[in-house]
Order: C-alpha cells, then sequence, then structure tokens
C-alpha cells in the first residue's frame, strides 16, 4: 500500500481496529463502505476485551454476510492487522486512557479516535502529551469520529444509511468541515452538501476541555490537502482555539477560504452560569465568549455568518466564488447507489442463525472448503486431503495429508477388550442398532482412553516452548503430581514395545525432514521408563507430538492458529474416526455371529457390601 | 462531566487532608475552619472546635462567588457570639452579588442575586498587608501553569500585579518545578524555605487529586506559619472514578443565583445512573419558550437563535439529551419539561421545541416513543395551556419517529407541527416564536 500524504487520515484502503464489542458501529461503517463502493470492509478487526481469544462478529457487507475477526487483546489485533493504522477506541470513561495509552504506543497505529465522553481532563493531556512525542493524531475523546466521504468513516460518524444518501456522503466533494460537537457533523455535513458539492472530509474533535487535536490542526491538513477548496468551522464558546485559527488566517499558513461560526453566544444572556452540555464550553474570562471570538475570526479575514440561521448561505456563496474563479470545477454527478431493500428504514436486516465455512451445498456443486467434489474426485485427492479440507479448511502437503491415512490406519482398532470396542460389543449383543454400539463406544474416548492425543501435544509442546530440558519436564509434572499425557501404556513396555509407535516413528523418520517434539517426547520416555518401564510413549503421546512437528512444519500455521487447532480438540479426532472403523466392525462381528445379550458373569465380580446395621 | 466549583471549606479540608502526605510529613496545615448552615450550627461545632470561643473569628458566605469584601459580606475581627448573631442575620437572606466595581467600590454591573445559605467560619489571621501573596495553579492543552505574586489581594487577577508564573510539561514531578524562577526576588529568609515546600506540596495535591484549577488569594506567609485566607478550587469532576477515596464525600453546589431545582436535582440522578447524557437548567420558569433539544452542540444553537431571535427573557431552559438515551430515559425526561410548562397558565400560551441535528446513532423513533408516552400523559394539561409544539429532527429511524409523532399528534389532538431534516435546523425556532402573541402582560 503507497503511504498516505501526511495530510491523509483516511483514504479508500484505510482499515480500522475497533476497540469495543460495538456491531452497531461496525455495521455502520460496513454500509458506508458499501455505498463508497469500497472492495474492502474498512473494519479489520473488532477487539472485545472481555471476550474468547478468538471469535467472529457477523455483520453485513452489502448483501452479503461476512465475519469480522474478533480477538480480545490490542496488541493481538495490531499483530494480526499491521495493515491497519486507525483504532477506534469505544472503551468506558473509566479505561479510556490506559487503551488509548498502548494504541498510541503500537507501532503500526497512527490515527486514535477516543469515543468516551468523561475521560479525566490530566489523563487526556498525558494522551496529548505522549501523541506529541509518538508523532500520532488523536481525535476525541467525547466525540463521534470523522467521516472522509467516499472513503472512510469513524463509528457512528455520519449516521444512518438515510443520512449517508442525502448527505451525498458516499462521494468526495471539496470541503474540508471540522466542528467541536460531534452531533453536529451530521447536520453541518448536510448543510454543506445543500450549498456546495459537498463534504470531502469533515472531523469532530470532541466537547472536552482538553481536545486529543485541535480546529486548527484539521484545517492545516485541510489546507495542505490540494483536493479540499475551502473550509468549514463551527466553534464553540469556552477555550481559545478559534484565536489560533485567526491567527493563522492573518500570518497565511491558511489561505483558503474559511466559513466560520462559534456557537453559543447564548451565554451573555444568562443570569448566571450554565454548564453546557460540552465540558469544554465554559466561559474563563471575556475573550472565550462566542461573540469575541467570531468577530475575531471575521476580523481575520474568515467568512462568518451574523447567526448560525445564515451559516449555509455563507458557505453557498463562498462556494459560488469558488466556482465562477474556476477553482472548482463540478463534475458529473456519479449515480446514486442503490442500496438493498431489507436496507431500508422499517425493514431488517436479519442475521442467519447459523454459520458455516467448511462446506457448501447451496451451490451447484457440492464444495469441500471451497474445493468442488469433481475436483476432489478427478484429481485423486486421497481421505487424508480430504480431512485437511473439512477440518483445517486448506489444502496441507501431501506428507501431512499421508500421515492422517497412516494414523487412521494405525489407530483404526485395537482389539476387543479396549472399552470403545468392549462397549460397542456389549450395545450390539444387546440387539442395538449400529449407530447407538457407535455412539456408546465413542463415548468411553476421553482423557484415559484414546483421548490423550490433544493433552500430549499440548504438554510436550509447552514445555518445548518453554525450554524446559526433559528432566526440568518430568520433575515438574512430578511436582505438579500429574501424569504425562501420552505416556505410559497397561501391557506395553520397554521390553514388550508397541508396534504402532515404532511404525509411527520410522515413518517420521523417512519422511519428515525435522522432528522437534518427537526427538523431545523420546528423550522424556528415556527418563520415564528408567523409572518403570511401561512408562513408555504410548500410541496417543507419539501421534499427538508428530501431528505437532507436522503442522508446525507445514507453515500453514501461526503459532496462534496452532494453539486454537489444540485448544479445539482437533487431535482426539484422529482417533475418534480411526476408531470407528474398527468399532464398526465389531458391531457387524458380533451381528454376523448372532451373539446373545451379553451378561456379566457373577464370579467376576466381588460383592462387598456394608453390613447390615439396623438393630437386631 | 467538567471542571466544577468546590466550596471554600472542602478545598480547605482536601488540604488539610492531603498537604501533610503530599509534603512526606513536612508541612501540618490544620484548616481549621467549620462550614455551616445556622447560627446554631456554628454554636454546635464549637463542643468539636474548641477555637471558635478561643479566637477571633471572621465569617464569610461560602456559595462559590468572590469579591465577598467588596460586597460587604465577610465580617471579620468577631468574637463567637457575634458570629452566631450575623449568620443568623444573613441566613435566607437575598443579597445581589456583583464581580465589577468602579474604583470607588461602587458595584459597576447588574449583579447577580441569590440566596445565602453555607457560611465558613475560621480564625482571624493577623498579619501585614505586605505578607499577603498570591498563588494558582491551573492548567492549559500542553501543561499546568503555576502563578505567584508577591502583591496578593484582591485585584491581583486582573492587575496581574507582578504576576510571575512558570510552565510545568505534564508527567512533570513536583520536585523538578523550577521555583527559583517563579519566586526569585519575591521571598527571602526563613519564608522563603517554607514556601518552597509549600509550593510543591500544593503541586502534588493539584496534580494528584485532579484540580482544574486551585488559587490561594491571599495566602499569609509570615516567619512563622503560612496560612491560605481564602481559597479558590475547581475540581475535574469527571475523575471522581479515580478520586473517590481522595476526595472523600464532596458536594458540587450549584453556581450562586441558581439554586438547583428539585427538577434539576431529578435530572442530574438521572444522567448519573445513565451512559446517556440527560442535562436540564431552569432559566426562567415563567419563560413562554421551552426547549428539548437532542445533542450538546444543536442544544446551544437553539438556545443562541431564541436569544438572537430576541426572546432570551423568554427562554425558559437550556437542557439536552443525547448519547441514545432509553425511551424510558427521554419519557422522564420530556414529563419533567412538560410538568413545568403546565404548572402556570399565560394568555396566548407557551411554545415548545423539540429539536435536534441529524442524529448519528441515537435513534430516533426509540426517543420519540419516550416523548409521545410523556405527551399522552400531559396532553389535557397541554391543551389548557394552549402550548404548540414544534418538532425539527433527523438521525436514525427518523421517518418512522416523525411519522409517530404526527400520529400522536393527531389522535391526542395536540397543536404540532413536524419537520424532518429537509428544514433548517433552527427555522423551526422562529416559527415556533412566531406563534407568540407579541405584547403580553
Amino acid at each position: 500500500m503507497a503511504a498516505r500524504p501526511d495530510y491523509t487520515l483516511f483514504d479508500r484502503d484505510t482499515t480500522a481496529i475497533i476497540f469495543g464489542n460495538q456491531q452497531r458501529a461496525a455495521q455502520r461503517m460496513l454500509d458506508f463502505d458499501y455505498l463508497s463502493g469500497r472492495k474492502m470492509p474498512s473494519v479489520a478487526c473488532v477487539v472485545d476485551p472481555s471476550g474468547p481469544r478468538r471469535g467472529n462478529m457477523q455483520v453485513f457487507f452489502g448483501r452479503k454476510e461476512i465475519l469480522l475477526p474478533m480477538c480480545n487483546s490490542l496488541a493481538q489485533a495490531a499483530r494480526d492487522h499491521p495493515e491497519s493504522d486507525v483504532v477506534i477506541n469505544f472503551a468506558s470513561f473509566r479505561s479510556a486512557h490506559d487503551v488509548s495509552v498502548e494504541a498510541l504506543q503500537t507501532p503500526t497505529v497512527r490515527t486514535l479516535a477516543i469515543i468516551a465522553e468523561g475521560v479525566p481532563e490530566r489523563q487526556t493531556r498525558q494522551l496529548i502529551a505522549l501523541k506529541d512525542v509518538l508523532g500520532k493524531w488523536i481525535i476525541g475523546p467525547a466525540t463521534v469520529g470523522a467521516i472522509a466521504a467516499g472513503a472512510f468513516k469513524i463509528g457512528n460518524a455520519g449516521g444512518a444509511i438515510s443520512n449517508l444518501l442525502m448527505s451525498k456522503l458516499y462521494r468526495a466533494g471539496s470541503v474540508g468541515c471540522v466542528s467541536k460537537s460531534g452531533g453536529m457533523l451530521n447536520e453541518m455535513a448536510h448543510m454543506i452538501s445543500l450549498n456546495s458539492n459537498g463534504l470531502l472530509e469533515g472531523v469532530a474533535t470532541g466537547g472536552d476541555t482538553y481536545p486529543g487535536s485541535t480546529l486548527l490542526e484539521h484545517l492545516l491538513r485541510y489546507e495542505a490537502n490540494p483536493e479540499i477548496k475551502f473550509m468549514v468551522v463551527l466553534g464553540e464558546v469556552g477555550g481559545s482555539e478559534e484565536y489560533a485559527i485567526a491567527d493563522a488566517l492573518r500570518r497565511g499558513t491558511l489561505t483558503k477560504p474559511v466559513v466560520a461560526w462559534v456557537t453559543g453566544t447564548c451565554l451573555k444572556a444568562f443570569p448566571s452560569e450554565v454548564q453546557f452540555g460540552h465540558a469544554g464550553a465554559m466561559v474563563k474570562g471575556a475573550s472565550e465568549t462566542a461573540d469575541a471570538k467570531n468577530t475575531a475570526l471575521r476580523e481575520a479575514g474568515a467568512v462568518v455568518p451574523d447567526s448560525y440561521n445564515d451559516f449555509g448561505e455563507k458557505i453557498r456563496a463562498v462556494y459560488d466564488d469558488l466556482k465562477r474563479r474556476g477553482d472548482i470545477v463540478e463534475g458529473p454527478e456519479p449515480p446514486v447507489p442503490v442500496m438493498p431493500a431489507e436496507y431500508l428504514p422499517g425493514t431488517m436486516r436479519k442475521p442467519t442463525n447459523v454459520t458455516c465455512t467448511i462446506s457448501d451445498d447451496s451451490g451447484e456443486e457440492l464444495l469441500y472448503a471451497g474445493v468442488p467434489i469433481s475436483t476432489v474426485i478427478n484429481e485423486g485427492y486421497t481421505l487424508g486431503e480430504v480431512i485437511c479440507l473439512l477440518w483445517f479448511k486448506k489444502r496441507l502437503p501431501r506428507y501431512a495429508a499421508d500421515f492422517l491415512d497412516l494414523a487412521l490406519k494405525i489407530t483404526a482398532d485395537h482389539g476387543p477388550c479396549v472399552s470403545a470396542a468392549h462397549n460397542a460389543i456389549v450395545t450390539a449383543r444387546a440387539g442395538k442398532d449400529l449407530t447407538a454400539a457407535v455412539a456408546s463406544g465413542v463415548l468411553t474416548i476421553g482423557p484415559r482412553f484414546g483421548g490423550a492425543l490433544d493433552g500430549a501435544a499440548r504438554r510436550f509442546k509447552e514445555a518445548l516452548d518453554r525450554g524446559l530440558s526433559p528432566r526440568q519436564f518430568v520433575d515438574e509434572m512430578k511436582e505438579k503430581g500429574e501424569n504425562i499425557p501420552g505416556i505410559g501404556h497397561m501391557i506395553k513396555s520397554v521390553q514388550n514395545p508397541d508396534m504402532r509407535v515404532t511404525l509411527l516413528k520410522e515413518w517420521a523418520a523417512a519422511n519428515l525432514p525435522k522432528h522437534d517434539l518427537l526427538d523431545f517426547a523420546l528423550e522424556v520416555e528415556k527418563l520415564t521408563t528408567a523409572k518403570k518401564n511401561t512408562l513408555i510413549l504410548n500410541v496417543d503421546g507419539c501421534l499427538g507430538v508428530l501431528f505437532v512437528d507436522i503442522l508446525l512444519s507445514t507453515g500453514a500455521y501461526t503459532v496462534e492458529e496452532f494453539d486454537e487447532v489444540i485448544d479445539i480438540g482437533t487431535l482426539n479426532g484422529i482417533f475418534v474416526l480411526g476408531r470407528t472403523i474398527g468399532m464398526i466392525g465389531h458391531f457387524l462381528d458380533q451381528k454376523r455371529l448372532g451373539t446373545g445379550l451379553y451378561r456379566h458373569p457373577t464370579a467376576d465380580v466381588l460383592y462387598m457390601l456394608p453390613r447390615d446395621s439396623r438393630p437386631a | 462531566m467538567a471542571q466544577k466549583a468546590i466550596r471554600e471549606y472542602d478545598a480547605k479540608k482536601l488540604l488539610e487532608r492531603h498537604l501533610r502526605r503530599c509534603s512526606g510529613g513536612r508541612i501540618g496545615y490544620e484548616g481549621r475552619s467549620v462550614l455551616v448552615t445556622s447560627g446554631l450550627g456554628l454554636e454546635e461545632s464549637a463542643d468539636d472546635n474548641s477555637w471558635l470561643k478561643t479566637s477571633r473569628l471572621v465569617v464569610k458566605p461560602d456559595q462559590l462567588f468572590g469579591k465577598r469584601g467588596k460586597n460587604g459580606l465577610v465580617f471579620a475581627d468577631v468574637g463567637f457570639e457575634e458570629a452566631v448573631a450575623w449568620i443568623d442575620g444573613h441566613l435566607g437572606r437575598e443579597v445581589a452579588i456583583h464581580r465589577e466595581f468602579d474604583p470607588q467600590g461602587n458595584p459597576a454591573d447588574a449583579g447577580v442575586t441569590g440566596t445565602l445559605t453555607h457560611f465558613i467560619v475560621e480564625p482571624l489571621v493577623a498579619h501585614a498587608p505586605d505578607q499577603e501573596y498570591y498563588l494558582a495553579f491551573t492548567g492549559h492543552r500542553r501543561g499546568d501553569m503555576v502563578l505567584f505574586s508577591k502583591a496578593g489581594g484582591v485585584e491581583v487577577e486582573s492587575t496581574k500585579n507582578g504576576l510571575t508564573s512558570i510552565d510545568v510539561p505534564i508527567g512533570a514531578d513536583a520536585d523538578t518545578l523550577d521555583l527559583k524562577t517563579l519566586l526569585s526576588g519575591q521571598v527571602e529568609g526563613v519564608a522563603l524555605k517554607a514556601l518552597v515546600e509549600l509550593l510543591r506540596a500544593c503541586f502534588a495535591c493539584y496534580v494528584e487529586l485532579h484540580f482544574g484549577f486551585l488559587e490561594f488569594n491571599p495566602l499569609v506567609v509570615t516567619d512563622r506559619e503560612i496560612i491560605p485566607v481564602d481559597v479558590k478550587a475547581r475540581l475535574d469532576d469527571s475523575a471522581a472514578f479515580l478520586c473517590e477515596e481522595l476526595w472523600g464525600p464532596l458536594d458540587f453546589p450549584p453556581p450562586f443565583g441558581r439554586a438547583r431545582t428539585k427538577e434539576e436535582a431529578y435530572i442530574e440522578a438521572l444522567d448519573e445512573r445513565s451512559g446517556a447524557s440527560l442535562k436540564l437548567t431552569i432559566l426562567n420558569p415563567r419563560g413562554r419558550v421551552w426547549t428539548m433539544v437532542a445533542g450538546g452542540g444543536a442544544s446551544v444553537i437553539y438556545a443562541d437563535t431564541v436569544v438572537d431571535l430576541g426572546y432570551m427573557d423568554e427562554l425558559a431552559d437550556y437542557g439536552e439529551y443525547s448519547g441514545d438515551p432509553s425511551t424510558a430515559e427521554t419519557r422522564e425526561y420530556a414529563r419533567t419539561i412538560l410538568d413545568l410548562m403546565t404548572r402556570e397558565r399565560v394568555e396566548g400560551g407557551k411554545v415548545l421545541i423539540i429539536g435536534g441535528g441529524i442524529a448519528n446513532f441515537t435513534d430516533v423513533a426509540t426517543t420519540f416513543e419516550g416523548i409521545i408516552e410523556a405527551l399522552e400523559e400531559y396532553a389535557a394539561r397541554l391543551k389548557e395551556n394552549n402550548i404548540r409544539i414544534y418538532v425539527r429532527r433527523g438521525g436514525p429511524n427518523y421517518v418512522q419517529g416523525l411519522a409517530r409523532m404526527r400520529e400522536a399528534a393527531e389522535r391526542l389532538g395536540l397543536d404540532m407541527q413536524i419537520h424532518g431534516p429537509e428544514m433548517h435546523m433552527t427555522a423551526v425556532v422562529k416559527e415556533a416564536l412566531d406563534s407568540l402573541p407579541k405584547e403580553v402582560d
């Protein structure tokens, strides 16, 4: 992406991170994007600090429903979206400062909007000092934000779709506007659209005493922006920012026409102090009155109406003048974008209740992760490759798919005595059908039986990541009083090795360039078997650690994505899927044999009841 | 949410509580003062404050106005019984407080009229005029400022007589203050060392307690002690969540001349509990022009326009609702205004302007629903009082909101004119005012 000039905070490629679970604001931004004909949504990510580590927000982009990524920390969002240079901070006044500090200190962030009203003034001033040092922009606090017509808008700025259309905010005009009040930003955009070719950019700096950026700072950007032909300012009683504008006009740092009005002229008529809605609208001395500031602006060369009522006429006069001089040439008006019917007021877009991102049967041909079923068949995808599509939503290298094939073969069955097969047999013999038999078997899979893949993968990887030696790892687990998942077998031992594990190890040696975690696990095994010869790396453990080695070696996963794969229980899927083959086999076997109801022999039960304690 | 003035008494109590800590125990300011609302209150205070009966006293009203001496409201060098009598003599008295005085000491402005209710009583600090200093702390965008003058006294703010100041960047520690520059040549000897410590401690307090403004005028500096005789302070009330313990129980009284009405207090309480913003100030309960405007910015412009059109004496209220209040909150807000404006019938009736700009995210349909509920409740009284209602609003769901408002007007038989964003925001003000008969007795 080309670097933006200094005067441009937002363009059609700008994307933002929203801090706060603000579905409506995000949707409004996307509606605006759609109206403006943006190709990409302007929201890169939504941070919900009290939400899960990863998630999605369902929103509409035009007619299409899309998912915006969510996470629970700003740092994570910035790592995931280094191209996003805007943070929209919706945190409450209590935490707005801390979130803002983090945002400003994030190197990829250039512009921060603070929405909260009621941020302590000293905290805001600390933020101003910080952004000055770092050379960044703050818009707000106590603002709705800003809007760059046809390009980007912050949160709720610009209002509803009806207003975006009415004020032609979906396409750029020639006017740069800055207002203190966020609520008045729309009103100004509308007034400007009625009296000129419309807004190019509008910023509301917020109603606080110490706004993060001043009216003048934005006007200087507008001055530098060749697309902006004149500027409109809506100031407010209190403070002295308007004098800085008057100075800039006098010194010639602002040369484009400025139409300005300072509100709060009524204050002089009030019998005693009245605190207006905005904290900053408080007069400390005669120079801060609206009348004094309007006079100063007028004397410095700004076009100042007699009252707010004539503001629009003054804008029109300046616009007409620029047109006459040829500074503004009106191009053909682009067609008004048509919104889908369901966007119109009164009708509601209904979000779907179910989201699916792996397969799609709604089109002509069934898709697995976007791959048509015909391709899957005609190009000879292996079962492992189909699993990759449906479990991981991507095609992984052939050796990864081969490993899945191998894992399924190895886990397919382990005789009639293990709990899953036993349950399937008992259920089959009770006269139940295939699904009941398989289900009863599957339900035994868990931490003690077959379900140690996830645990092994997680524990071993964590130890390796933390740089623990095999010895430290073993000692630590012992201290915690936990068994190491994936270590130990009921029957198999060093002397009586598990052939399945041997095969997996051989396969790894032949097919994988690197298998750090397997090596680590084998070192651990050396230590554990020295204590007891059945404490071998078992098949669960071996599959778990190999799976980690393989997925990481594909380069298809970031560390966090990989953590998610483990967290959501993917690895145990291998065992469940593989062993289902065997359980179906055992069910069919029992049916063919015509075995009757299984009853466990009484002789095989040790009956140990408490003595009858009733008085004799 | 803004800087708000606190009573002199509260300011002194805050200093008493925190100066010692902020000076590392080097400054012990006793803050001898009591706040009373009657002579009896002062008598009761004497049990815990034995100095009241042993010292000569100074009594002043403590209601956020200055120039108390020039306004003849400082009763100094008196005994306990005299103080009690003076308070009882002034309590409940309506007085005009002036800010401007001519060189002869006569009031030079119309003044603000209000009722005396709170008095601060302190021991008299005997000192010579040349022991009076001026000291103030105030903030600006990029930092803070410490102002000092050897010539304290009532005039120093306006005359800037001998005023020196230093700028302190945000985040600077109190120990780094360049007090040499500030105090150079103005103070010497024993007092200097004590003053330096006091300044540092006060600055630390000013920062830590989120003062917006803190002024001592005069600050009496003698060889033995330093006493803030008169203190004026504002706190940033948006820092309340940070300073709950540091501040303790604290009152932000309304400005002098405007006792908070029951209705204002009700809206204030509503505002405090809400994430939205609800503000109401009654300017003239007998005014014929009432406004109920959405938005902190737009509401000011509506008030401006009423004043521009020459109706400043008729403007009954200033207020605003914003930040997407709920239907119930808007209903309560509207009820409060409707109730106030239907208490007294006037010939020719009154007008209510339900105004607002084009909202960003406040839902017009939802908020108007609340207003409609209030209109339903007050329909009969509105008609009895011949009240015309003028509406102008835009924003999310405004078409729906305006349609419901039209339907309600018809159903309730109310005299209402309803406009959307097609009308200039403040044109509705003129429409409303034009309906008022020009002359009323």
